[in-house]
């Protein structure tokens, strides 16, 4: 039961014991140095293919030119990743506010999910690249504009799953509530944020690598570049010149913003749900 | 024994439910008219099969349900803190501490735990479980939980306890002695319990007055007193008083279940 429990000390003595640690421990090492050896590889291959085939660099850069771009051409792109990663966590918090504000409208009142619930969920299905043309003709800050489509994109997971979190609180704990003439507010502060706090938190996960795609999607469609452009312009314009390393770098470190976000939030949870909720609890077998 | 405790004698009334009915959907009837005069200090046991109306009549008297017909009144009036409740899981707050968990009806009334930790604390020594306030459920055993789900029940020293097969999840030697220590928390906070069961044995060990009751509908059909002292140990299990007492309990069952086939 307890957490703490010194199980590697426990002197292995029949085959499902050595069995059990030695998956233990290639799980630990394997986790980590396989993804590795794959990329090195992957990076290898990738090398020797445009060195073997006399692949010209604005066709496909070799992971050398890449990251010699990704260092000179450091400062600009930087400035780029600012701006982006600003937007993704600006339209991340309104996510978080519009989509945890809409669920508990929704429990408190079920005329209000009645009718807004079906729009909630046509907003969700209607592909923003389509959406979002239409959004920079009506909305003139850039800003403005680039936050209501990432917000758009990410704001349904957050509601979806809070709202599936409130409403799935304890049905006794629920009539004890009750007997004991708890209040609305109460209801909802000491029985149904704390029960949707995990759903909230798995909402979250996808809303944050959601909000990413959401920016640099946005950005696409605005096109021209203001006086801060973010990486997804930059990739744009990287493509008009041809200048195919600094496209590669660009992607590079969206994708390593995204693995970053998804990692601090999945931290996060972890932190908020470890030392009552299952899904951060170590197995004991 | 005083004359006091014997049942059937003057007590004062805490709870009258007179020819209640309950139907759901117009045509499902859970409960006909059922009374029960609930008088202070009784341990009383609902005793049937599945479908006999037993946790309907608990959730009609906690007031979560209302009477389709007749009617239930408490003598003085009821307040918040008059009734604590028991289920048959634990129903505790997994992301609370233990003693979180037993503060909550104080809280839900806006006590703030330091004007009532005495009492939190109280409670939980009573359950044996004072070590354990600041661990979380999912670090206890079944029978701590429930534990802990009583001291909740316990810690306002309510007037009347429901208790809905509170142990029938457990395994016996935790029933045994989860019925011993329930007797010995009665005596101490001096209340009134209703306690629903589909055990002969434990409504027999526990109780002072069984009532018997049948499915389709649900009804009551008998009503039985066990008039053996209190307090009970394990000792009275093994007496061929308790025999007794268990097969008068089972005849009456297996009439109300005869009857109801």
């Amino acid at each position: 039961m307890s957490i703490a429990e010194p199980t590697e000390q426990v002197t292995a003595v029949d085959p499902d014991e050595v069995a059990r640690l030695r998956a233990r421990r290639l799980e630990r090492f394997g986790k980590w140095i396989l993804p590795a050896v794959v990329l090195v590889l992957m990076l290898g291959l990738w090398d020797r293919i445009v060195v073997w085939n006399e692949i010209p660099h604005y066709i496909l850069p070799g992971p050398g030119l890449v990251l010699q771009t990704l260092i000179d051409d450091w400062a600009m792109l930087f400035e780029a990743l600012l701006v982006t990663v600003q937007i993704t966590l600006m339209a991340l918090a309104v996510a978080v506010i519009g989509g945890v504000g809409l669920a508990v409208l929704f429990t408190q009142s079920r005329l209000v999910e009645m009718s807004f619930y079906p729009y909630a969920v046509i907003l969700q299905v209607t592909p923003i690249v389509a959406i979002a043309p239409l959004i920079f003709i009506y909305v003139d800050s850039r800003i403005a504009g680039l936050l209501l489509c990432a917000w758009l994109v990410a704001f349904f997971p957050v509601l979806s799953n809070t709202t599936l979190g409130l409403n799935s609180a304890d049905h006794n704990l629920r009539d004890l509530f009750r007997i004991y003439g708890a209040s609305r507010w109460q209801t909802l502060r000491f029985l149904q944020l704390p029960s949707a706090l995990p759903y909230f938190l798995g909402g979250l996960r996808i809303a944050g690598g959601l909000s990413l795609i959401g920016a640099v999607v946005a950005e696409y469609v605005a096109g021209t570049g203001g006086l801060k452009s973010g990486l997804a312009f930059r990739i744009l314009e990287a493509g008009y010149r041809l200048n195919i390393p600094r496209m590669f770098a660009a992607l590079i470190l969206i994708a390593v913003t995204g693995v970053i976000i998804f990692a601090g939030l999945s931290f996060l949870s972890h932190m908020l749900l470890r030392k009552w909720h299952e899904s951060a609890l170590s197995r004991d077998r | 024994m005083t004359a006091a405790d014997r049942p059937g004698t003057a007590r004062p009334t805490l709870l009258r439910m007179e020819r209640v009915d309950k139907t759901f959907g117009g045509d499902v009837v859970a409960l006909k008219g059922m009374s029960l005069e609930v008088r202070t200090g009784d341990f009383i046991s609902l005793l049937g099969p599945s479908g006999c109306g037993k946790s309907t009549a608990l959730r009609l008297i906690s007031d979560l349900l209302h009477p389709t017909a007749g009617r239930i009144t408490w003598t003085e009036g009821q307040g918040v803190g008059d009734l604590g409740v028991v289920f048959q899981e634990p129903t505790l707050m997994p992301w609370a501490t233990v003693a979180q968990n037993v503060w909550l009806p104080f809280r839900l009334r806006g006590q703030p735990y330091s004007s009532v930790r005495d009492e939190v604390l109280e409670a939980l020594k009573l359950v044996g479980l004072e070590r354990f306030q600041s661990s979380y459920p999912r670090e206890l055993s079944g029978g701590m939980k429930m534990r802990v789900s009583i001291a909740r029940a316990m810690v306002t020293r309510p007037r009347l306890i429901l208790m809905d097969e509170p142990f029938a999840a457990l395994d016996e030697i935790t029933r045994f002695r989860l019925n011993n220590d329930l007797l010995r928390l009665k005596e101490a906070i001096g209340c009134t319990v209703i306690f629903v069961t589909h055990s002969v044995f434990e409504s027999v060990f526990l109780s002072d007055r069984i009532v018997v009751m049948a499915a389709r509908p649900g009804r009551v059909i008998t009503e039985l007193s066990v008039d053996a002292a209190y307090p009970r140990d394990d000792a009275f299990r093994t007496s061929s008083e308790y025999a007794g007492y268990t097969r008068r309990a089972t005849d009456a069952l297996h009439e109300a279940m005869g009857e109801a086939a």
